[in-house]
């Protein structure tokens, strides 16, 4: 039978999830997510030199629960990559390579981004 | 664009049950991918159940006995049953590994057992390496050099020179590595992987090679080296516990250090 007829093995469909490949794919997600939401940033910005009315509804807008659970992910997002990319920078310089590092590390790195973005919010909260 | 579901003629339908013969008591069930070119079906997972009284500890011990004793049909590379040839690489449980080496009790519940990911598959358990091969061949994997070998012996090294060498050079070119590497499933056709990687990496550090600066340029392309991301499944699922991700690294380094 010709090559191009032979059936593809299954691989995402099969392949456990791994620490390492989930991680991985999370700091390209959160980076698409922080490129797109940097649209809302911008909106604000605009809303905000446009003068008080404009700025007024932004904020009605920015202040739905909808909106604040987005930004409440997009917080997420930052931190994770922003602790992840440094992580890379490690993995960059030489460092980190052993699978033990790995896996603590990449531990690491989520839950720093779990305490940041709960300690934002709450900083947010008490200013 | 990756393709993330499997085409049409690769989905993979319910198969038959072989049921464990009767009076047994330590029974385990072994969902096995299997595909014939010869029927024009899709692949299907069939399942046997396997009295662990009578089988061997290894996953390949219970697929030899489905060889032997349940459906001749069945078909897998295997050689050496310990470790050291590759023969036997596959998607155990949910990892690639070798099936020689994989324990069945480490393994909870039914034993899944599929052939090495996002591979073309000639038969049941066995893909096609003819490009896994033809990647390993591009790197030049052997000793090239300009300076002619001293007249009255061998080329030597320091043993801190050995030192460098040795770890990659116990690569036993299973491809367990790159069929884990997501990137790998995406650009095969032009990405080497981590396998080839490695081994790519043991004839750059090798003291005695003369051919680093081509090998280098070779490797500079922004698919053969880095479409590495740094995911590290490769050094996660390495049978023989090497680290490809760390060689790919240095490769990087390598590269980053020329240019000044």
């Amino acid at each position: 039978m010709a090559q191009g007829q032979r059936p593809l093995s299954p691989h995402l469909q099969v392949y456990r999830p791994q620490i390492t490949s989930v991680l991985s794919i999370s700091h390209r997600l959160s980076g698409m997510l922080l490129a797109a939401s940097s649209l809302l940033l911008v909106a604000w910005l605009v809303a905000a030199a446009s003068g008080p009315e404009a700025y007024a509804s932004a904020q009605v807008f920015f202040s739905h629960w909808l909106i604040r659970l987005l930004l409440i992910g997009v917080s997420l997002a930052f931190f994770y990559h922003l602790c992840n990319g440094i992580r890379h920078l490690f993995w960059d310089a030489g460092f980190g390579f052993e699978i033990r590092q790995v896996i603590v590390s990449g531990w690491a790195v989520v839950i720093a981004a779990a305490v940041l973005t709960l300690g934002f919010w709450l900083l947010l909260a008490g200013g | 664009m990756a393709q993330f579901r499997l085409p049409a003629n690769s989905r993979i339908s319910r198969g038959k049950t072989h049921a464990a013969p009767e009076g047994a008591k330590n029974v385990r069930r072994f969902a096995v991918y299997r595909y014939s070119p010869e029927d024009g079906e899709n692949p299907r997972l069939d399942t046997y159940e396997i009295d662990l009284d009578s089988c061997g500890p290894m996953v390949l011990d219970a697929l030899i006995k489905i060889k032997n004793e349940v459906d001749p049909t069945l078909t897998f590379r295997r050689s050496c049953r310990e470790g050291i040839c590759g023969s036997c690489a596959m998607n155990i449980d949910g990892v690639n590994t070798l099936a020689c080496t994989q324990a069945i009790e480490d393994v909870k519940g039914a034993v899944k057992i599929y052939p090495l990911p996002h591979m073309p598959v000639i038969k049941d358990l066995v893909p096609d390496l003819t490009n896994f091969y033809a990647q390993y061949a591009s790197i030049k994997p052997w000793l090239q050099s300009k300076t002619p070998p001293p007249a009255d012996r061998e080329r030597l090294q320091s043993r801190e020179d050995q030192a460098k060498i040795n770890e990659p050079s116990a690569c036993i070119l299973c491809a367990c590595c790159s069929t884990s590497c997501p990137s790998y499933w995406w650009n095969s056709d032009r990405y080497l992987g981590p396998a080839v990687l490695l081994a790519a990496h043991r004839w750059l550090v090798d003291s005695r090679d003369e051919a680093t600066g081509e090998r280098l340029d070779m490797l500079e392309d922004p698919f053969r080296l880095y479409r590495c991301h740094t995911i590290m499944n490769c050094t996660r699922t390495c049978p023989k516990g090497l680290n490809p991700a760390k060689a790919i690294g240095e490769i990087k380094q390598m590269m980053a250090e020329r240019r000044h």
